[in-house]
């Protein structure tokens, strides 16, 4: 499977949870996919995508709070994990599309290749953790983790995109925010 | 100033969010605020988590030392200041006046400059500026823009 048809997916499977997406084509795929006043699209900040999700959560415990991350991104803020599993939000889903290369700047590789971001996130003490590899199907296990108790945390190993590329995001910074405030 | 007065002030303002990675200047805030105050493990990590606070309904507040600039300044710029994401920043001012432990004297003579050069508005507060650099960076955050209201020495009792 490749990464936006898992953001596809994902946002197909989501009611009223807020959507916090990296930047990069997670953003760009996920606004493609289905537009939403609920879907927050990072254009720069590379890592701190899981940063506002875990503030979201901490702000909102009504809401369901839903990270859209990256290999690349999780790889920059590896260290949101140990807060994320300290502060222990229940309302709190971290998905990692996991693509094993910057995609958005070429495709150079990424680390994860060989660095298990699962292990990590198991290590920091995140005790819901699922993987899913390139072939499985993911509805299921999304399904059930949107239901769980967080803080939860998939790994989704997903092929790189092809050549073509997604729209870029067509809505300006503030309005993004103003519209996810009030989502 | 001393930390219980600035808790009140902060609290006064509709502050409610604290987060942020500690300095020893900022040690009496951070312990006043014991209970609400979530420790970050990097200073753009602690803004990104103040601005999901934001996006949330809260007021955010964060802690950092000067050093704790260079981190933040990729977040700031695409990311506070382009959402129109407003967030207080009470920075201590290490490296003031060029007295300090070597790692904090380039960063001590140029964080007021570097605020300046990316249009953050900013205050350094001796013993008596604080109370109003809080009210003039209230002022700023209603227009969702960052503040950093620098915290010297002698600015905390």
């Amino acid at each position: 499977m490749i990464m936006r048809e898992a953001i596809t997916k994902i946002i197909s499977l989501v009611g009223d949870e807020y959507v916090v997406c990296a930047n990069g084509f997670i953003s760009r795929d996920a606004f493609n996919a289905k537009d939403r006043p609920g879907n927050f699209y990072m254009l720069g900040s590379m890592g701190q995508a899981s940063s506002i999700g875990l503030g979201l959560a901490i702000a909102r415990p009504d809401k369901k709070v839903v990270i859209l991350d990256g290999d690349g991104n999780l790889l920059m803020n590896l260290g949101v994990l140990a807060m994320i599993s300290d502060i222990k939000p229940k309302n709190l889903l971290h998905i990692v599309l996991d693509n094993e290369c910057y995609d958005s700047t070429g495709g150079q590789p990424a680390i994860s290749s060989r660095v298990d971001l699962a292990r990590a996130a198991e290590g920091c003490g995140i005790k819901n953790i699922t993987r899913k590899g390139p072939g499985e199907d993911i509805v299921p296990a999304l399904m059930a983790c949107l239901r769980k108790e967080g803080p939860g945390f998939i790994l989704i190993k997903v092929e790189r995109d092809p050549s073509e590329k997604a729209a870029r995001v067509n809505i300006a910074p503030p309005e993004i925010a103003k519209r996810f405030k009030g989502a | 100033m001393d930390a219980e007065t600035l808790k009140k002030r902060l609290k006064d303002l509709g502050f409610d969010f604290f987060t942020g990675v500690p300095c020893s200047l900022l040690g009496g805030i951070i312990e006043a605020l014991a209970g609400e105050y979530i420790p970050a493990v990097r200073e753009d990590t602690a803004l990104g988590v103040a601005a999901g606070a934001y996006l949330g309904g809260r007021k955010p507040c964060v802690l950092m030392q000067n050093s704790g600039l260079g981190y933040s300044l990729n977040v700031l710029t695409s990311l506070n200041m382009i959402y129109d994401i407003p967030v207080l920043m009470l920075v201590s001012f290490r490296g003031y006046g060029g007295k300090d432990a070597p790692e904090h004297l380039i960063m001590g003579r140029h964080c007021v400059e570097l605020m300046e050069t990316f249009g953050i508005r900013n205050k350094v507060c001796g013993k008596d500026g604080l109370a109003s650099a809080l009210v003039e960076a209230d002022k700023e955050i209603a227009k969702g823009k960052p503040y950093c209201v620098f915290i010297k020495e002698d600015t905390l009792e």
